[in-house]
């Protein structure tokens, strides 16, 4: 059994990480952080002192679907994250305190790990009328997220609802549900899906604690890890598609045989995830297996990106042809132009940033006479 | 004479508020107000209406599961389809896994903590707690060196200094009755459950492909089954679903059960608090025909007034005299006034939020005050949930409901009027939860029987094209979600949703008072509670809790005079 008393550091160093790496973890947390160069030696003094990561999880305009996929997590399975791996010391869905008891374990955190506690967020923050559709402890969402976002180590968007606004901020958008990458000025790494699975959520943080960075992402602020590729390219139907064998009816005789449900409206085409891979529920089995198409529920927009027994190919100007990049390109112009244009840039903005802490601490380790 | 603020209310699903008084230690009023909005109506309007599953089932991902089966009911109930039979056992299934599931997490998650001291746990015996559990079980993981070892991680974990998920909680409260070896059990199966509520859920994933928010269809469900291959639902599929079951079963009646009795029989003042209302409504669930022949259903339909039991009352979704949502004292507007009350098909949903524009530190609850309408049944203020549902089915004299109730009133040798409290809550749940786990089972095996006959159709193309159904039509979807009454309703014009509206469990159980200034379930439930500490109102979690609340809120007290003892503050 791991020693929960053990810093990151001892925990790294048991793994087999060298000096290294535990220092390149630290100036990435320090980068995410918007520490400055200077404040790096403060972060790497905590991260060698400071046992179990502080974790904060905050919920707002959401339906609790991302903690409860959380806990479905296989590997590594959920109860050893909470007793040995993080210290989950504010969380609505989890924790014995109420009240002004867990407002104290927020504000402790917040304070006492100031620069590094990891801030995980479920749900959407409605911008519309002060905020009142979402209140909590009589403070808006807003409010909360901008208090806890300032010292936050590492920012994680869990699902639609916090990545891109997902149901709540469907047309018409009635509380301007937004999300939360539009709402702080800090790099976000959005792990979107309604909800993600489980166990790409444990992997995101697990890869931010046990190899000291942050995983890669696209243009979209999602880890490649698990959204590099669409769902269509690793679908295990794929053979189907290739073969032009479609299922043209729900439960007819192709339904039977498992053919490609592309004519059904399937969106696996577009959507990148880690479905028909990874799968769900430790692997059980994901939507297309079990007879339903992908509905892209990790795309932006995608309440908003027509019906959805309706075929792809009436979509105006997308072919089934065409690249992945094109299709990501085409669909998300054709579905929202300015949300995704902003987006895009903001986490092309954000990646720069992250990429020159990651530079700076290889520059100061080889300064410094280190070697890989 | 104080107040006493609680906000957030956690361990529940989504944001509660209740502000209320506590007047010589007991509470004298109370508000349950939900602060969080999404607007779901309204994004609904103009869309593809068999998409709605996928839009409702969103309104929670606790209960998962159980809106996409309320929406596609009521589609279906406007277009006039049946579904096949197989798609009717599949159905039960995933409702069934769902209330198993959901209702341990909920007891050892959300609801134990209030009445399990988990710090209390680090000092019992682990050979005497061995044989606690080998008294009460023959559940196997019970030797002594298990629960030492839990209790080794245990002390390390608190000598941590970092507490985590457990720091602040009311631990050492006098009003925690267990003894440490119980308690140390029960943080055992804290964390058995953790494990095992993972493993139930794979019904979803089989038959739906996800969970949480698996999938459904519109005249069926969208698993197909072909034993003679291995893209469908299979022998191997339907052998893995059927050992779920038989864990499900092992863990309800081994763990969960055994654990809700000997807690229950520490807390037996607690089958005196709590009651609130005494009108119980239950929609029903699990044909075991179809949907549309509720006398049918495993659990019946029907309303309890005055506590009686001697009469059950019809109950009818489609009767405009019957379901009514009032807005007095919710952020909402009426084109015709908020003083009248709209059957859900003629619902509306306007936002008009007159509350105190965030930061505040109290609500107006003489005005609006919740984000929840107010539901009444033929003008009455109905609790919904399993103790509900139980009710109605013992009241009706369903044989297997009487039979699990009378004799666990006979183990804890507590009356049948204990059953109104907030114990008599948590049981029902418990006891519900051991006979659909068993019904599972009785599905599980009628599939099986189905697909031997050669009957393999999961879905009925009838109506599924848009050009066949009707310029306007309306229909209704019933059902019971693990927290209470669930239904939709829909009216379709030229193939797109007109009006959808939602009436869910917790707009019963915890909306605001209504136009009468009549409370509903929670206000009503918390009047009389015992605090013995302002400062620690574990009192209050557990009635609350004891409903599983399913929104987004937090409860706050106040003193006559309006001051504030216990100011919230944000940090």
């Amino acid at each position: 059994m791991p020693d929960p008393n053990a810093t990151i550091w001892q925990t790294m160093q048991a793994k087999g990480y060298t000096r290294r790496d535990f220092l390149r973890f630290c100036s990435f947390a320090a980068g995410l952080a918007g520490i400055e160069a200077t404040g790096l030696a403060r972060v790497v003094h905590a991260f060698e002192n400071k046992p179990r990561p502080p974790v904060v999880w905050l919920h707002f305009q959401e339906c609790t679907c991302c903690s409860e996929s959380f806990i479905r997590s296989s590997h590594p399975i959920v109860a050893d994250i909470v007793l040995d791996k993080l210290s989950l010391d504010y969380t609505e869905t989890l924790q014995a305190a109420a009240g002004h008891q867990a407002e104290k374990c927020l504000h402790d955190t917040i304070t006492n790990y100031a620069g590094q506690y990891i801030l995980l967020v479920e749900g959407s923050v409605p911008m519309k009328d002060d905020g009142v559709y979402c209140m909590i402890a009589g403070r808006s969402a807003e409010d909360i997220l901008l208090k806890c976002a300032k010292d936050a180590a590492a920012v994680i968007a869990w699902g639609s609802c916090a990545s891109n606004g997902c149901i709540q901020g469907a047309s018409p958008n009635p509380t301007n549900a937004t999300p939360i990458h539009k709402v702080i000025d800090k790099p976000v790494i959005n792990v979107p899906g309604c909800p993600p699975i489980a166990d790409v959520m444990t992997g995101v943080v697990t890869h931010i604690l046990v190899f000291g960075r942050m995983p890669a992402l696209d243009g979209q602020g999602r880890p490649k890890e698990f959204y590099g590729r669409r769902v269509h390219d690793t679908c295990y139907r794929r053979p189907y598609y290739d073969a032009g064998l479609f299922v043209e009816a729900w439960d007819d005789e192709k339904a039977r045989k498992g053919y490609c449900l592309y004519k059904m409206g399937c969106r696996g085409p577009v959507t990148y995830n880690a479905c028909s891979v990874t799968r769900w529920n430790n692997g059980v089995s994901y939507p297309i297996q079990s007879g339903h198409g992908c509905i892209g529920c990790s795309e932006n927009g995608f309440w908003d990106n027509g019906p959805f027994y309706q075929h792809l190919a009436s979509f105006p100007g997308f072919g089934i042809e065409s690249t992945a990049d094109t299709i990501g390109t085409v669909v998300g112009v054709g579905a929202a132009v300015g949300v995704t244009a902003h987006a895009i840039v903001t986490n092309i903005r954000k990646r720069k940033l992250i990429s020159e802490h990651m530079d700076e601490s290889v520059a100061d380790q080889q300064a410094k006479g280190g070697g890989r | 004479m104080a107040r006493i603020v609680v906000d957030p209310i956690t361990r529940i699903e989504g944001h509660l508020r209740i502000e209320a008084v506590v007047e010589n230690g007991r509470i004298t009023e109370a508000y349950s107000s939900g602060t969080m909005v999404r607007g779901f109506e309204k994004i609904l309007k103009g869309r593809d209406p068999r998409d709605a599953w996928a839009f409702t089932e969103r309104a929670c991902g606790v209960c998962t599961t159980v809106h996409a089966l309320a929406s596609v009911r009521t589609v279906e109930d406007a277009l006039g389809i049946t579904v096949p039979k197989n798609a009717e056992l599949i159905r039960n299934l995933m409702c069934c896994a769902q209330y198993v599931q959901d209702h341990v997490v909920h007891f050892y998650h959300l609801h134990a903590l209030d009445w399990v001291d988990v710090v209390s746990a680090l000092s019992a015996d682990p050979a005497a707690t061995s044989q606690l559990a080998q008294s009460i079980s023959r559940w196997p993981k019970s030797s002594p060196g298990y629960f030492a070892d839990l209790q080794k991680r245990l002390q390390t974990f608190v000598a941590s200094g970092q507490l985590g998920i457990f720091a602040n909680g009311y631990w050492g409260h006098p009003q925690y009755k267990l003894p440490a070896e119980a308690n140390l059990m029960a943080v055992a199966h804290y964390l058995e459950a953790l494990e095992w509520q993972k493993e139930i859920v794979k019904v979803h994933t089989i038959f739906g492909g996800k969970n949480p928010h698996p999938n459904y269809l519109v005249g069926g469900v969208p698993c197909s089954i072909n034993l003679d291959e291995v893209n469908a639902v299979n022998t191997e599929r339907l052998n893995q679903v059927a050992k779920l079951i038989t864990d499900a079963i092992a863990f309800v009646e081994l763990v969960y059960l055994p654990d809700l009795l000997a807690i229950a029989g520490f807390y037996k003042d607690w089958a005196g608090i709590g009651g609130g209302l005494t009108n119980y409504l239950a929609y029903g669930e699990f044909p075991t025909r179809s949907y549309g022949q509720p006398d049918s259903f495993k659990f019946p339909r029907g309303a309890i007034l005055n506590r009686n039991l001697n009469e059950v009352h019809e109950v009818n979704g489609r009767d405009k005299e019957e379901i009514k949502e009032y807005i007095s004292h919710s952020w909402y507007s009426y084109k015709n006034g908020d003083g009248a009350g709209l059957h859900p098909w003629d619902g509306e949903t306007e936002f008009n939020f007159t509350g105190p524009k965030p930061p505040f530190d109290q609500l107006n609850v003489e005005g609006k005050y919740s984000w929840l309408k107010t539901p009444r049944w033929r003008e009455h203020a109905m609790e919904v949930g399993p103790l509900a549902r139980m009710l109605v089915a013992y009241a009706k004299g369903v044989t297997e409901v009487k039979d699990i109730v009378n004799d666990t009133l006979g183990r804890l040798n507590v009356p049948v009027t204990a059953l109104f409290s907030t114990l008599g809550r948590t049981a029902a749940r418990g006891l519900e939860t051991k006979l659909i786990a068993h019904w599972m089972q009785e599905f599980y095996d009628e599939l099986l029987a189905n697909v031997k006959a050669g009957e393999t159709r999961t879905f009925t193309e009838e109506r599924w094209d848009p050009a066949t159904w009707p310029e306007t039509c309306e229909g209704v979807g019933l059902t019971e979600a693990p927290r209470g009454a669930l239904a939709h309703w829909i009216r379709i014009k030229d193939k797109k949703i007109d009006n959808y509206q939602l009436v869910v469990p917790s707009t019963w159980n915890a909306s605001p008072k209504d136009h009468n200034g009549m409370r509903s379930a929670y206000e009503e439930a918390l009047l009389g509670t015992p605090v013995a500490n302002v400062d620690q109102p574990v009192e209050i979690l557990r009635t609350i809790h004891s409903f599983d609340p399913c929104i987004a809120c937090a409860v706050h007290l106040y003193d006559p005079a309006g001051r504030q003892v216990h100011q919230v503050k944000f940090y």
